[in-house]
This record gives C-alpha cells, structure tokens and sequence, in this order.
C-alpha cells in the first residue's frame, strides 16, 4: 500500500508550490463483558488521505478515502483551488518553502503476545465475574480496546516519512447502588503496545478492587469542605496537567483560533521566558521519548521532528505548545504538537506527551507532613472556564489525611481554584517511585470538532491551601 | 449515493449464506469547513468521507465493522472482506441473549434539496462583512446522508443539505457576543443583518466588566445557556440503562424528587433535522414524552435495553441519547425577560457543565462570552466569568420562575467524527435563584 501510494503521489501534480499527502490506515476491535454478557464485538477498518496545498499566502486542504490516483488527483485539485481562493484572505501568510520536508521511519516491533478473541473474552469475563460480590453491585463492565495506526506522509519536496503505532487499552468500571446514593470506580490504563502489556497494567484482579472500592465509597462520609492541602495523585494529575497546563499553553488558544470553540487562554506571548506559572517545585516537560507514553512518535503531522522540550523550568514558564505555522505566526519557538485526530481532520495545536518531572518525596513523606487534607484519585468531573483559569474537577476517591496519617475513605471528593494560583501552591513533588504514566483518548478540540489521545505522566504532587469540598448529601 | 449504497447491499446481500441477517447503515457527507479568525481565513478545506457499518447476524450471534468506503469500484470488494472477517469473528460468540433488531420491512426516505453557493463566494462574502470587527467562527456546509438497509428488504434513506455557521465578535480577551445561522438556504443578506447584530450587541460590553462575588443571584439564562444545561442531561439522563442501573443524573426523580411542574421535555424526532430510523432498522415514534409537569415520564429504550430489561424499545439510538430534544414553552414573554428579571444576571451562554455530584443531579459549569449585571431591568456592565454549581432540583425545580414564551430551535454545531443532526428547541428560563461558587 506505501509503495503504491508513493507511485500515486509521484504522478500528482498541482500549481501550488508545496503540497503535501498524510495517508491514515487504522484498523480498531473493541470487545467488552457486562454483566456477563459478551457485548457485539465492533470492528473499524478506516482509511483515507489528506491532500494538503500551500501557495504564496494560501492553505488549503481536501479529504477523501477514494485513494485511487484519479480520488487523490480530485482531491489535490479541490486543496489547491483552496490555497488559491484565501491566498489574500489569510490570517496568516503562508509560505511554501518553510513547510517542513521530513524523512524518517517510525516501526513498531512485532507483537510478542498473540490471544484469540476467545481468551480475550475470557480474560475480561473473569473481571466483570469477579466483581459480582454484593447484590449492590448494579453494573459491571470490563472492556479492551485493540487499535494499531500507520501513517505515512508525503511532500512534493522530498518528505516521506511512515509511522507505525499499536495501542492496547484496558478499561472497566463497576458501579454500586443503595437507595439515592451511586458510587463508581474506574480502572483505565491508556498507553502504547500491544497485548503483552496487558499483566503490567494491573487490569488482572481489577474488578474485584474497583467493587471492593465502590462499595467502601457508598458507605463512606461525604468530602468534607474547607481549605486544606491536597494531595493529587497521578491519575488525577493527569486531569490536572491537562486542563490547567496543556490547554492554557496551546499557541492556537493564544493566537485566538479557539475562540469560538475551545476557548481562549489567560497566557499570553509576553509572557514566556519570565511568567512564574507555578512554585519553584513545577518542571513541566514535552516529552515524546518515554515510548510507551500515549503520544510518542517522531514527527507531528506538519512534518516536524519531536523532541523533548521543557516547557516550564523551576515554575517560571519556558515555551508553548505550538506547531510549525503556530510558530510562525507567533514568532515563538514551540513543539512539535501539530497533530490530527484521523485523515479527515486538519492538523491543529494540541498536547502529546505532556509531564511534570518527578522531584525528591516519597509518597510517605508527603502523607507525613499533611495537618488536614484530602488524597484525591481517578477523575470523575472536569469544568473550566474558556480562559482555562477557574476550575473545578472531581474524583471518584478521595481519603482524609489528619496529623500525618491517612484516617477515612470519603466520598465524591470536589476541588476548585484557579490555574493561575493553583499551581504556586504545589508545595512537594513526589520521587519517581509515585510517577505514573497516564492518558487520556477523549481531548476534544478544534473547529471541525476532533478529539485526540494524549499522554501525561506525573508523579503524586502535593498542594497547599485548596478549596476542598464534597456531594450534595442526602 | 442512494444508489451505489443500495447497489452495495445487494451486492452484499447476494452473497449471504444460509440463516445469515445482514444490517447495513451508511454515515457519509461531503462537506466544506472554513474557520475565521481575526476576520479572516484560518483554515479551509472539503471533507469527502462515506462510512459504511456492516453488521452480521447468524445463530443469534452478532458482530459490526465500520469500514471506510473507498472509490466504488473498491467498495464491494471491501465489504466483502469485512463479510468475512465478521463470519470469523462470529464463530469465537456465544448467542447474544439482548439481541433486538426490526425483522418487518419499513421503509422510508426523506431527501431536502438546500440551496449552497460555492463556499468561496462564502468566504469572500464573510471577510468583507467581518472586516473591521474581531470575528472567530465556523462555516461547515454540504450534504448529509444516512441510509439504512437490511436482509429483510427494508431501506431507509435521509439526505439533507444543510449548512451551519457559528461564529463570535470578540471586543477583547474574553469578552465576546456569539450568535449562529443555521439552515437549508443560505443567505448572505440574513448573515448580515445577524453579524450587524451581533457588532451592535457588542457595545454592551464596552462597559468595564464586573466581578460579581459568589451567592445566590435572580438569572435568565438565554436559550442557548438552557442548551448547555439540557446538553449535559443529554449524556445519559433519560437512558432506560442508565435509570435501570441507578447511573441517571434523574436517579432522585425516582426516588420522590420532581422538576418543576412547568417542566414538559420530549424527545420530538417529528420536528428536528435528525433521521428517523436508527442503527437496528428501528423506525423512531414521532414523539416520545420524557418529563411530563416536572414529573419523569419516560426513557429513551434502545433494542438492547429492551430485550435487557423487558420493555419497548422506542427506536432510541445505542447511547439512548436525544436527539432532537424539544422543552416546552412557558408563559414570559421575552421582551419582558429584562423586567422580570429585575436585578441579576442575564447569562448569554454557559460553558464546560459537568456534573459535581451526578446522582444528585447536581452540576458546575461557567457563564461564557455575553453575560451581564442588570439593575432594575437595564443592563448595566458585562461580568466576568463566574463558576455556578447547583442541583438540576433547584435549577429547574424550585426555583425555576418561568420560560420564556418564545422558543428558538438550535441546530447542533458538533462536528466530532461527522456533522451532527441533533437539534434543540429551547425557551430560555428565568430562575429564582442560582448559586455561583467561583
């Protein structure tokens, strides 16, 4: 298909200066057990291209899964007479010859684990069952989500380069019901690779816990409300990270191209290199090397090579989250983070593989030095202002923290604040043995609307002085 | 495309072995999106894409692919080896005992010709009545089919064009009037007059902003800030799985709570834009009841849930999710929506809703772009934004003044995987009282 395609792209031919094509093959099962029935397994087999032209001040782009040379040729044609129709209309002066002409391959190894879908089924029928412990248990669903992606893109200028990614995701949920009161845990691990990382996920004996655990939360005390400390772990970092770093740092937001949709930003481009985002103990990094991580690759979909970056160092905010044209427009230095969710849609800012480095405390420690606070874990609720300041985000767990100890489990755990002060309270960062790779597959974004996997990985990190509170009560 | 998607099942369905069901529902659209910013072009492209969901059924047993459909010449050959893959997939299942699909033949077809220029002379147009104001928006126009069609014979088909701009003026930061057009025949002379008015809504904000502090405050929210709220009830509120595990936001509805009796919402597929038939060849009612007087009334009943539970399916969609979403009308005329309101906030939109305590139905969003003080009826500054966080029982129950007599239907303006059919017909609503947290 690669060879042939590139036979394809060879004999196209267009007025504008550069044209580009980014051809998207993924193929996608989702199989699942509730309550203990096979659910209809579902397929995907998509695949199509898009033709992108630049000319003197122009862009255009055209989709189609008609790959035959005469669909691709229609295609180039329709991107090409849009790259002539806004060339003096633009918010931006394209230029044809800065756009990017890469070259490189990105494989991903052969598989070392293969299950029939019978022993997958299996494998998920023994954690929807094993969750079955109590008649409060109302809901039981245990699923795996099988997804492999290659890419190839192509320039008129020399540019090829193919990219290959295998994503194995694991995920359930068990819920548990007493009269007014509902209670779920989630168990969700979303990285890279394929079904041999399946027994490190801890995916294996999760329905058990997660009903153990939303059974424990039914009976537990609402979250109590004051300020207090509180002490996020990863996976509700990663809800963290996302809301009040990523989408603040994205160079469309600031630019003004969200505005209609996704929002704004309260960053602006003064102020890189001296904004202090947070305290001393923030380090924030792009970091498309960890491998696994849901957003690794080696080039974005403009063509640009990836590289890990630090985008806030000691607190005092470094660079933006911005691809090759964001950059231009801004004449800022940014990432290489100008990615589509599929062949139809066109490359926009967005996160990767955003992190917060790991620092010196252990878990322990940081539970030690806590007067009052609450452990809050796994999101449940997420708002924040389109500015992506005011926020308030929940969890499905939360435990109170007294003189240094944990004392209770509590339930629907709440916290609000604003990104601009939140992340200046963050006292303590915990070691590497509290980071955890996390990510999320539902970033929604952009005008037409895609959403997008991306990675965040974060060790446990304590804040200080946080409006805590709890649900609604009986 | 009626035809090549109908000459597909055939194809398909002549190639089916003994006791073998087929279901095919094609998703396609070709579509021209432009996005404004600064008024000017940001990015401009067409999307051709034609999905087409297969389904096998066979000894009870039943799987489905999605496959990307390419040019037609390719397009049989790849059905068939998805036909193959899913005979595959069927020999490892087990008899699905929730398996629910229309076995009798009922077969409809709506086509709705729109009138849409070529998008450039859009373009050209848009810029130069932008010029001069901070204009950030969406143009996403084209054609829209859905089809449906079975081993038993049945076929459905809905294509429509439609086009839907969505767009804002942007006076500084986050200060901003949005507004939108949506419909079958472009216009450009009611673009005008609705950008005109959108630049003249824009003065209102030249005030400096307020920020008002967190209470308890007398609120209109206007009918696309009601959209927001229904929106997220859209999630799983009236879902017979959701309500049958205990997972509905409406959880206490069936434990004694109640909305206010002004409350009537129907799931009204009659009036909206979306199809009416569904994935397993269901044929929608025109109209299904979900909250009659503030009072649960129904729930949206896919085929699987009804073979789960023991009810009748109401040709829901697998999420169980509306989509054309209808609120009843109250009495307040909106032109004496300022008066009424007497001193509070006028809230233009909400933004980003969430639930902070589901089974209570309790939610937390915030008050975007033009929202105002307003004293003694006269609106008096913009405000800045303001986190609310309140329980659906107050929002709409007890404090829940009236709705507005005049309603507006407002098409959806998602584009997540495909352009979106669902539509909303919403009054706006004067409360009491909502509480602001932030």
């Amino acid at each position: 298909m690669q060879d042939t395609l590139r036979r394809k792209f060879k004999s196209l031919h267009s007025s504008a200066p550069f044209y580009s094509l980014r051809f998207v093959d993924e193929t996608r099962e989702q199989l699942a057990v509730r309550q203990d029935t096979i659910e209809p397994p579902r397929l995907q087999a998509d695949r199509g291209a898009m033709l992108v032209a630049v000319s003197e001040g122009g862009y255009g782009y055209c989709a189609t899964s008609d790959l035959s040379t005469t669909g691709l040729q229609a295609a180039l044609d329709r991107a090409t007479e849009w790259a002539r129709a806004t060339r003096t209309l633009s918010v931006h002066r394209y230029t044809p010859e800065t756009m990017p002409a890469p070259r490189g391959e990105r494989l991903t190894p052969q598989p070392g684990t293969s299950l029939s879908r019978s022993e997958l089924f299996d494998l998920l029928a023994d954690e929807c069952r094993n969750a079955n412990i109590d008649e409060r248990i109302v809901e039981r669903y245990a699923g795996l989500d099988l997804r492999r992606v290659e890419q190839l893109y192509l320039t008129n200028t020399g540019g090829d380069v193919l990219q290959q990614f295998v994503y194995t995701v694991p995920y359930a949920h068990v819920t548990a019901n007493a009269g007014t009161e509902t209670q779920t845990r989630t168990f969700l691990d979303a990285q890279q690779g394929g079904l041999d990382r399946i027994p490190r996920t801890g995916f294996v004996g999760c329905g058990k816990r997660l009903a153990v655990e939303a059974l424990q939360l039914l009976l537990a005390p609402n979250c109590p409300a004051a300020r207090m400390d509180l002490l996020l772990m990863p996976d509700q970092m990663m809800l963290q990270i996302h809301e009040s770093i990523g989408h603040p740092l994205e160079l469309d937001r600031i630019l003004g191209d969200e505005r209609n949709y996704a929002g704004t930003s309260f960053v602006t481009t003064d102020m890189f290199g001296r904004y202090q985002y947070g305290s001393s103990a923030l380090d924030v990094t792009y970091d498309p090397t960890l491998s696994d991580e849901l957003a690794s690759f080696d080039y974005d979909d403009d063509g640009t090579r990836s590289e890990k970056t630090w985008l806030i160092r000691a607190g005092v905010l470094q660079r933006a989250l911005g691809g090759h044209i964001s950059q231009l427009r801004a004449g800022l230095p940014g990432t290489a983070n100008s990615r589509a969710c599929s062949w139809n849609r066109a490359p926009i800012d967005r996160m990767a593989n955003l992190n917060i480095e790991p620092g010196s405390s252990t878990l322990r420690e940081m539970i030690g030095s806590v007067e009052r606070g609450v452990l809050m874990r796994s999101n449940v609720s997420w708002s924040i202002d389109d500015s992506r300041n005011k926020f308030q985000f929940g969890c499905e767990w939360g435990e109170l923290i007294e003189k240094g100890q944990i004392k209770s489990v509590v339930k629907n755990p709440n916290y609000r604040g604003k990104s601009a002060e939140f992340w200046r309270s963050l006292k303590t960062v915990g070691n590497r043995d509290t980071f955890e790779v996390h990510g999320t597959l539902f970033c929604g974004k952009g005008e037409p609307n895609q959403v997008i996997h991306v990675g965040h990985a974060a060790p446990a990190c304590l804040f200080t002085d946080v409006e805590v509170f709890g649900g609604e009560g009986a | 495309m009626n035809a090549q998607f109908l000459e597909l099942v055939d194809a398909l369905c002549r190639q089916l072995k003994k006791e073998e069901i087929l279901l095919c529902y094609l998703s396609a659209e070709r579509s021209d999106f432009v996005r404004f910013n600064k008024a000017l072009v940001r990015q401009a492209g067409t999307v051709e894409q034609r999905y087409l969901t297969i389904r096998l059924i066979h000894a009870r047993r039943q799987a489905s692919e999605v496959i990307a459909l390419a040019g037609s010449a390719d397009n049989l050959e790849r059905a068939l080896v998805s036909m193959t893959r899913l005979r595959d997939v069927l020999t490892q299942l087990p008899e699905d005992p929730w398996l629910l699909i229309a076995e009798k033949p009922n077969s409809t077809s709506v086509e709705r010709r729109g009138h849409l220029p070529h998008t450039d002379e859009v373009v050209q147009r848009v810029v130069e009545a932008g010029r001069g104001l901070d204009f950030v928006g969406f143009y996403a126009a084209g054609t829209i089919y859905r089809g449906f069609a079975n081993s038993y014979g049945q076929r459905n088909w809905h294509e429509v064009d439609t086009f839907n701009f969505d767009w804002s003026v942007h006076l500084r930061a986050d200060k901003a009037v949005k507004d939108g057009l949506a419909g079958f025949d472009w216009d450009i002379a009611s673009f005008e007059a609705k950008l005109r008015r959108s630049a003249d809504r824009m003065e209102l904000l030249r005030e400096p902003p307020l920020t008002i502090s967190p209470g308890d405050y007398r609120v209109y929210l206007a009918p696309r800030a009601l959209e927001e709220v229904t929106g997220l009830l859209q999630w799983d509120a009236f879902s017979a799985r959701s309500l049958a595990t205990r997972q509905s936001p409406l959880l206490r509805m069936e434990h004694g709570e109640h909305l206010s009796p002004k409350v009537t919402l129907s799931e009204n597929i009659q009036d909206g834009v979306a199809p009416g038939f569904q994935q397993d060849g269901f044929v929608r009612p025109g109209q299904v009841k979900l909250i009659a007087n503030g009072e649960l009334a129904g729930r949206l009943v896919s085929p699987r849930s009804a073979k789960e539970y023991g009810l009748d399916t109401n040709g829901a969609n697998s999420r169980e999710s509306p989509e054309s979403l209808d609120l009843a009308p109250g009495d307040l005329p909106v032109d004496e929506v300022l008066a009424t309101l007497g001193s509070g906030l006028y809230v233009g939109n909400l933004w980003y809703l969430n639930f902070s305590d589901r089974p209570a139905g309790r939610m937390t969003g915030m008050t975007r772009f033009a929202t105002f003080w307003v004293e003694n009826g006269r609106i008096v500054a913009p405000v800045n934004p303001l986190r609310f966080d309140d329980t659906l029982y107050r929002i709409l129950g007890e404090n829940l003044f009236d709705f507005t007599r005049e309603r507006e239907m407002l098409l959806s303006t998602s584009t997540y995987d495909e352009r979106s059919t669902a539509s909303s017909h919403l009054p706006g609503a004067l409360l009491g009282s909502l509480r602001f947290t932030l």
